[in-house]
This record gives C-alpha cells, sequence and structure tokens, in this order.
C-alpha cells in the first residue's frame, strides 16, 4: 500500500493525466472494485523509474493498454455471469421434470463456468490468468450462483476430482426437492404429523410436505424416556420397537416408510400424499411471497405453511462454560439418536447423573435406576426444588413422589444448584452450592426445552416474550397462511389464557387443530389436550389444564388397592399409550399380565385420588393420581369454568373409589 | 368419616367409600351438540362423516385414503335393505389398494380391530369423544375378506 502511495505520489502529475483515462475506463466498465486503479501504479512500477518529457507518451500508452485490459476483462466477467445465471436458472427450472442423473444437472453449469475459470478435467490450471479463480468467487454473483460457483473454485484448485463425484456433491438433494407444496410443514414432530393427517383427512387428494432436519420420519417421542427403556429386546436400539403393558408391540415411528410418498413423485401423486424432507433445514421464510428457503438454497414455494419446529434443549451455563471434555460427556435428551447414544453409554459406565427434576428428569432417573439393579449401575438425580415435580405437585405429594423415585433406585440430592462443573481424574465433578461435592462418569441435563424461533426474524413472525416460542392467536394463526403448532406455539387458549404447552397429547392436538384450520375450518383451541407421566410401576397420573405448583391445591384422596396401577389401567383398556385409550378403546380379551402389580402400602394415604387446581375459585388444572380413564370428567369440568363450592362434590364425579 | 387437613395454601381431604356414596351435587353445564368448537364423533350433527374422528386412525389418510372414503360412504348413505350392498365394487378397489401396503394394513383373516387400528394408525393419539363401538365395525369391514360388511347400527341414519 505505501509503496504504491509513495510511487502515486511521484507520479502525481503523469497520474493526474493517465488517471481520467482511467475514470473513463472504470465508468465505463461498470466496475469499481479497486481493482484497476492499483493496477496502474503497478504497471508503472515495473516499467522502470519514471523518467524525462518523451517517458510521458509511454506511460500514457501502457496506461491506454492497462486500462483497455482491465475494460475488456471486466465486459467479460460480467457477460459470463449473466450466462451462467441464465443457465443456472434454466437449469433449476428443469429440475422437477428432468429424470434424475446427477451428471446432468452438473453439466451446465460447467459449460457455463467454462469461459470463466478452469473447469476441472479439461484444462486444470490452465486457467486465462491467475486472477480468475479467486474473482468467480468473490464477483457478486446470483444467490443460486455462489454455491455452484465457490464448488466450482474449489474443485478446479484441487484439480483431482472427476466430475461425478461433484455432481454427487451439490445438486442430487436438490434435485428431488418438490419446488412448489401446496401444503407446507415445517418440521417433522408429533403436531407435523397430527396435521398432515388431518389435512389428508379434509383435503381430499392433498399434497403435503413435510420438512424435518432430522433424519428420521416423525415419530413419538414419550416412549424415548419410558418404554423404550423397559424393553427386552437387546437390539431396541436399532428397531426402536416396545412393548406395551397390553403385550402389543409397536414402533415409535407414526407410519412405516410406505405410507409416505417420496419427494420425487410429489408433484405427481395421484390421490395426493404426505412427503417428508429428512435432513433439510428451513433457513429463511418469504412471508411476502410464500416460500421458504432451504439450507442448501433451494426454495420451496407454499399455499399454506405449517411452522411446528418443535425446540431444542437447554443446557446448563455451568456445563457449557465447563470446557469439552465436560461438554463430551453431557447429554441433551430430545431425539433419538440422544436416546442411542445415552443408552449406549449408561452400559459402559458406574455413575450417571442427571441435572432436573421435572417430567424428563424423573422418568430417565427412574428408567435408568431399573437397569441399574441388573448392572450396578449408580443413578443420581439433582435439582434445586424439594422433591420430583416440584413445579407441577404440590409440596406434599412431591415429596411422596421422591420417595417412589429413591425406592426405584435412584439417589435423589435435592436443594441442589450446580455451582460448577470440571473434568478430572477421569470422572466429572460437579460442586454444589452448598458445599456438596458429586463424582459421575456422565451428565443429562434436562433443564427444560428452548423453543425454536428460528424463522421469527425472517418471517417477521411475533415470539412472545413471556412464554417464548411464536405468538398466534387462538385458532394458532400467526398471520395469513401461516400456522404454528406444538411446542413452538404460544397460542391463547380461550378457557386458560394464552399459553405454551409442551406435552405430546398438545402436539396432536394443535397439530390436528392446525391441519383443520389449514383446510378452512377456522376452529379456535379447544378440547383440552392432556398429559401423563409414569415413575415406575406404582406411580401414574394424567393431568389436564394449568398444573401449576405454585397455584392453590384441593386434593380428595382414596386407600389404593393393587388394582389401581398404570400398569392395570392400560392393561385394562388395552391400550399402551394412555391417551389412545379415550380415542381408539378397542375391545380385547384380558390380556395377561406377567405378574400382579405388588400391593401399595404407605404411611400417608395418596395411593390414588383428583388433585384440583384452582384460580381464582375456579378450577384451571386437574391430576388423576392413579385414576384412570376418566379424563373426559375432568376436561367438563375445566371446559365449564364454573366457580364450585365444594370440591369434594366434585370429586364425587369421578368415582375414585371404582376402577 | 372423611377428614381433611391443610398443608399451606393445599388442602387435603381423604375420603372412604360411604363418603363418597351420595350423588354430587355439582352442577355442570349441558353440552350443546351442535358446538362449532368441539371436536365431533365419528358422524356429524349434519349427518356426514368426520374423516378426521381419531376414531378412523389414519384410515382416511392414508395411500388408500381415498379409496376407504369411498367405500366408507357408499356405505354410509346406503339405502339398500342389506346396507352396502351395491358398495361392493368400492370394498373392492379399497382392499385392492391395501393389499398393496401390506405393512400399512396388515392382512390377516379374523382380524381384531385393535391390532389393525395399532398398526396401520400408529398415529398420534388424541382425546376424541368418539363413542367406541364405531371404531370395531369399521376396521374389520374393511378387511373382511369378500362380501357386505356387517351392519353398523351406531352409523345407521
Amino acid at each position: 500500500m505505501l509503496k504504491c502511495r509513495t510511487v502515486w505520489k511521484k507520479l502525481a502529475p503523469l497520474a493526474r493525466a493517465s488517471s481520467t483515462v482511467c475514470r473513463q475506463n472504470v465508468r465505463r466498465a461498470g466496475l469499481n472494485n479497486g481493482r484497476i486503479p492499483t493496477s496502474v501504479p503497478t504497471a508503472h512500477m515495473s516499467s522502470g523509474p519514471a523518467g524525462g518529457g518523451g517517458d510521458n507518451l509511454k506511460y500514457a500508452l501502457l496506461v491506454g493498454l492497462a486500462g483497455i485490459g482491465g475494460l475488456t476483462y471486466a465486459i467479460i466477467t460480467v457477460k459470463g455471469d449473466q450466462k451462467r445465471y441464465e443457465k443456472r436458472i434454466a437449469e433449476i427450472e428443469s429440475r422437477p421434470s428432468k429424470a434424475t442423473t446427477d451428471v446432468q444437472p452438473k453439466a451446465p453449469a460447467v459449460e457455463a463456468s467454462e469461459p470463466e475459470e478452469a473447469v476441472p478435467e479439461p484444462e486444470p490450471e490452465a486457467a486465462p490468468s491467475p486472477e480468475e479463480p479467486s474473482p468467480p468467487a468473490e464477483v457478486a454473483a446470483p444467490g443460486a450462483d455462489v454455491e455452484a460457483v465457490a464448488h466450482d473454485a474449489e474443485v478446479a484448485a484441487s484439480s483431482q476430482t472427476t466430475e461425478p463425484p461433484p455432481a454427487a456433491d451439490s445438486t442430487p438433494a436438490s434435485a428431488k426437492v418438490p419446488s412448489h407444496a401446496p401444503y407446507l410443514l415445517i418440521g417433522g414432530g408429533t403436531a407435523s404429523f397430527a396435521a398432515a393427517r388431518s389435512i389428508r383427512a379434509r383435503d381430499p387428494g392433498a399434497t403435503v410436505l413435510i420438512v424435518t432436519d432430522e433424519p428420521d420420519l416423525p415419530y413419538m417421542r414419550p416412549p424415548l424416556s419410558k418404554e423404550l427403556w423397559f424393553s427386552d429386546d437387546p437390539s431396541v436400539t436399532e428397531t426402536l420397537r416396545f412393548k406395551q403393558w397390553n403385550g402389543k408391540e409397536r414402533s415409535i415411528y407414526f407410519q412405516p416408510p410406505s405410507f409416505y410418498v417420496k419427494p420425487e413423485e410429489f408433484d405427481s401423486a395421484e390421490n395426493g400424499g404426505v412427503a417428508v424432507l429428512t435432513s433439510k433445514k428451513v433457513v429463511h421464510m418469504d412471508v411476502r411471497g410464500n416460500k421458504v428457503k432451504l439450507d442448501d438454497n433451494t426454495e420451496i414455494s407454499y399455499d399454506k405453511c405449517l411452522i411446528a419446529t418443535g425446540g431444542i434443549p437447554r443446557n446448563l451455563q455451568v456445563v457449557e462454560r465447563a470446557g469439552e471434555e465436560v461438554m463430551k460427556r453431557t447429554t441433551l435428551f430430545r431425539k433419538i439418536e440422544d436416546f442411542k447414544s445415552l443408552e449406549k453409554v449408561s452400559r459402559n459406565i458406574n455413575s450417571i447423573t442427571i441435572i432436573g427434576g421435572g417430567f424428563l428428569g424423573s422418568e430417565l432417573a427412574c428408567a435408568l435406576g431399573r437397569r441399574s439393579t441388573e448392572s450396578g449401575l449408580e443413578v443420581i438425580q439433582m435439582f434445586p426444588e424439594k422433591g420430583n415435580m416440584g413445579k407441577v405437585l404440590p409440596e406434599y405429594l412431591s415429596n411422596w413422589t421422591t420417595e417412589k423415585v429413591k425406592r426405584e433406585g435412584v439417589k435423589v440430592i435435592s436443594e441442589a444448584l450446580v455451582k460448577s462443573v470440571k473434568y478430572k481424574d477421569d470422572k466429572l465433578e460437579i460442586h454444589l452450592k452448598d458445599g456438596r461435592l458429586v463424582k459421575t462418569d456422565h451428565i443429562v441435563a434436562a433443564v427444560g426445552l428452548e423453543p425454536n424461533v428460528d424463522l421469527a426474524k425472517s418471517a417477521g413472525l411475533e415470539v412472545d416474550s413471556d412464554f417464548g416460542g411464536y405468538r398466534v392467536n387462538a385458532e394458532l394463526q400467526a398471520r395469513s397462511n401461516i400456522w404454528v403448532a406444538g411446542d413452538a406455539a404460544c397460542f391463547y387458549d380461550i378457557r386458560l389464557g394464552r399459553r405454551r404447552v409442551e406435552h405430546h397429547d398438545h402436539a396432536v392436538v394443535s397439530g390436528r387443530l392446525a391441519g383443520e384450520n389449514m383446510t378452512g375450518a377456522s376452529k379456535p383451541y379447544w378440547h383440552q389436550s392432556m398429559f401423563w407421566s409414569d415413575l415406575g410401576p406404582d406411580v401414574g397420573y394424567e393431568a389436564i389444564g394449568i398444573v401449576d405448583s405454585s397455584l392453590p391445591t384441593v386434593g380428595v384422596f382414596a386407600k389404593a388397592t393393587a388394582k389401581d396401577t398404570p400398569k392395570a389401567a392400560t392393561e385394562k383398556s388395552g391400550t399402551g399409550i394412555r391417551s389412545e385409550s379415550e380415542t381408539e378403546d378397542t375391545a380385547t380379551s384380558a390380556v395377561a399380565s406377567a405378574t400382579p402389580a405388588p400391593a401399595v402400602e404407605h404411611k400417608d394415604d395418596y395411593g390414588k385420588g383428583v388433585i384440583f387446581y384452582v384460580r381464582d375459585k375456579v378450577v384451571v388444572g386437574i391430576i388423576l393420581w392413579n385414576v384412570f380413564n376418566r379424563m373426559p370428567i375432568a376436561r367438563k369440568i375445566i371446559k365449564d369454568g364454573e366457580e364450585h363450592a365444594d370440591l369434594n362434590e366434585v370429586a364425587k364425579l369421578f368415582n375414585i373409589h371404582e376402577d | 368419616m372423611s377428614h381433611c387437613k391443610q398443608e399451606g395454601k393445599d388442602r387435603i381431604i381423604f375420603v372412604t367409600k360411604e363418603d363418597h356414596e351420595t350423588p354430587s351435587n355439582a352442577e355442570l353445564i349441558a353440552d350443546d351438540p351442535n358446538d362449532p368448537y368441539e371436536d365431533q364423533g365419528l358422524i356429524l350433527p349434519n349427518g356426514e362423516i368426520n374423516w378426521n374422528c381419531p376414531c378412523l386412525g389414519g384410515m382416511a389418510s392414508g395411500p388408500c385414503g381415498s379409496q376407504f372414503k369411498e367405500a366408507f360412504s357408499c356405505f354410509h348413505y346406503s339405502k339398500e335393505e342389506v346396507k352396502g350392498s351395491e358398495c361392493i365394487d368400492q370394498f373392492r378397489g379399497m382392499q385392492e389398494c391395501m393389499q398393496k401396503f401390506p405393512e400399512l394394513y396388515p392382512q390377516e383373516e379374523d382380524k381384531e380391530s385393535s391390532p389393525e387400528a395399532e398398526s396401520e394408525s400408529g398415529s398420534a393419539p388424541a382425546d376424541d369423544s368418539a363413542s367406541p363401538s364405531q371404531n370395531d365395525s369399521l376396521p374389520s369391514s374393511a378387511v373382511a375378506s369378500e362380501g357386505v360388511p356387517p351392519t353398523d347400527p351406531q352409523s345407521a341414519s
């Protein structure tokens, strides 16, 4: 830089004369990237020190030639870009109708790049000028080009790759992506699947496209922290099948692959269907243009769109700050791959600690605790509350539950706040704020879910500051043609107010509702979703509405008998998943059970009962504690939203003493 | 005798069977069967079939959904003496389609509705107020190897 300046100063008078020529050239070329002016002094430098008057002509000539050279180069670049852009657009447009041969899409790109840069095979490195490999990467090419260009540049540089592999890298997946989907569902979880089913039921022949960044087809999450752990099958991590209490086996996948239409056949499917694009992430949403962009830069336009992106498990700050060795030994549990890796890890270590005392943490603790009897694995669970489910259950029940969890083989450390985590001597040391130290081999962090609102910015959608998630109205709509369902939706519940719910049944209910509204129903969220949890074979409960331990509660209990356990409940109704038992009640003959559940005996008789959560004298939440198949009554009470003077009278409706 | 205690803001009541024998005096609001917000059962108030009923599992939305809808609609609106006797073709079409997807629609004789609803629907379960017995006859009639499906008293209009 300095050299240039000093030279420039020396040649100031000459430079002034020549620079006007340069400026005119630059203007004509339409390029102002500063390269041309700097090439001028360089030319001067190489030609020797400034001389007398006769040299003026030489300099003028040199400058002129350099200017013309630069101008020619600029024109070629722009023309070449234009050609390549047009070829690329033509190629994109022709993709859906083309039979996919990987080499073919690459060919136009290669042809187009010939005038510009070194083509891999024929002319490696014999590039016209040394500058050329870099400019193509730098020159502002239309969006779709950039990737191919950068890729081509890399290929040119390496000059050893043959054509097919680069073609396989850059285009195959995009060749299969439909360019338009009447119904586009972002996210491939429970809510999305429920919506797809709803749409297909209501709009005959509908084509629904699900785009998910997971490699798996839609599956249900509850068994990942419950039934899959109780399976006797050693290959359960592969098959992902679990045996329900009634003896019937099923897969966690909602449907086998044959249910879905292949993305390539999406446009041509005769009676419509549901197609799933796996391992593709939607990174940008253009609400005005009704289209989305994937992480491989392909675009899909839609008529109606559902955002069902769920969330990502939260991590503890102390773990994130603790360094790589600790992070390597920490599991954030949510997906199939997390289940697989945790299952494997748990077989090879001596001690595992679960941080978090909510649903997921307690269920995993119980599941692992059960394994600990065979394997000798030490299972520790720690959380800041006083007892398990401390934010959900009233204190007396939370304490009771904690005792049950301990009986499942878990070392429970309550009122535990983690101060720091260190990796030392091949062990993880968890230092608590009150001074206690816990040494363990692996950590599972179950400290909540961060709703995924990545698309809010590009789509211009509102995010709720209280509950997180996309803010939608009572009909789950964010904007025209855009709905949100599942964990990511912060919606208005007509009865219970604005909320965001992270349960399986809510994903089903909201997904269904969104699907109905996407096909013209205009129905608000009205059918209240429920949730359930089992903590071992003795403690199971179903709940509905707002179940927050900070609310005043009224609990009505009876003494439990051996018949009042979750196992017995599902056996009786013949279904595996409890929320199913209401809708798909199928008459089956009594199922043989292995052993009768042990008689439930404890000092505090919280064997079975019903707990009401009250807000402003109205029941807003109900837990059915070891009392099953009575959810419709609970739902009705919440729906009515009445003030009841005596909740014992309301409890009578549940017949808790009966089976 | 019931007894109760108070732990802070939480009230706990223990009741015996006798305590709960007297009928409840809690009042519940009568349900409006035509409430548009409510989830409907299999048959809508206007007599049409609710294809989105959870009780159908995924029958109406799967690859053979349109054939199923045709067959079942024909049956539902059939006014013949032997209900659905004119719908043989639609049922045959449905069965042919289902045979192409053995994974989804397992073909077994004497099938109970439950295994079929389980494996075929594999559905995201959802709550619903649908009358459960309607589910039984549908899938079994769907998979009946041949002949007229059994009469379904529930769906008779």
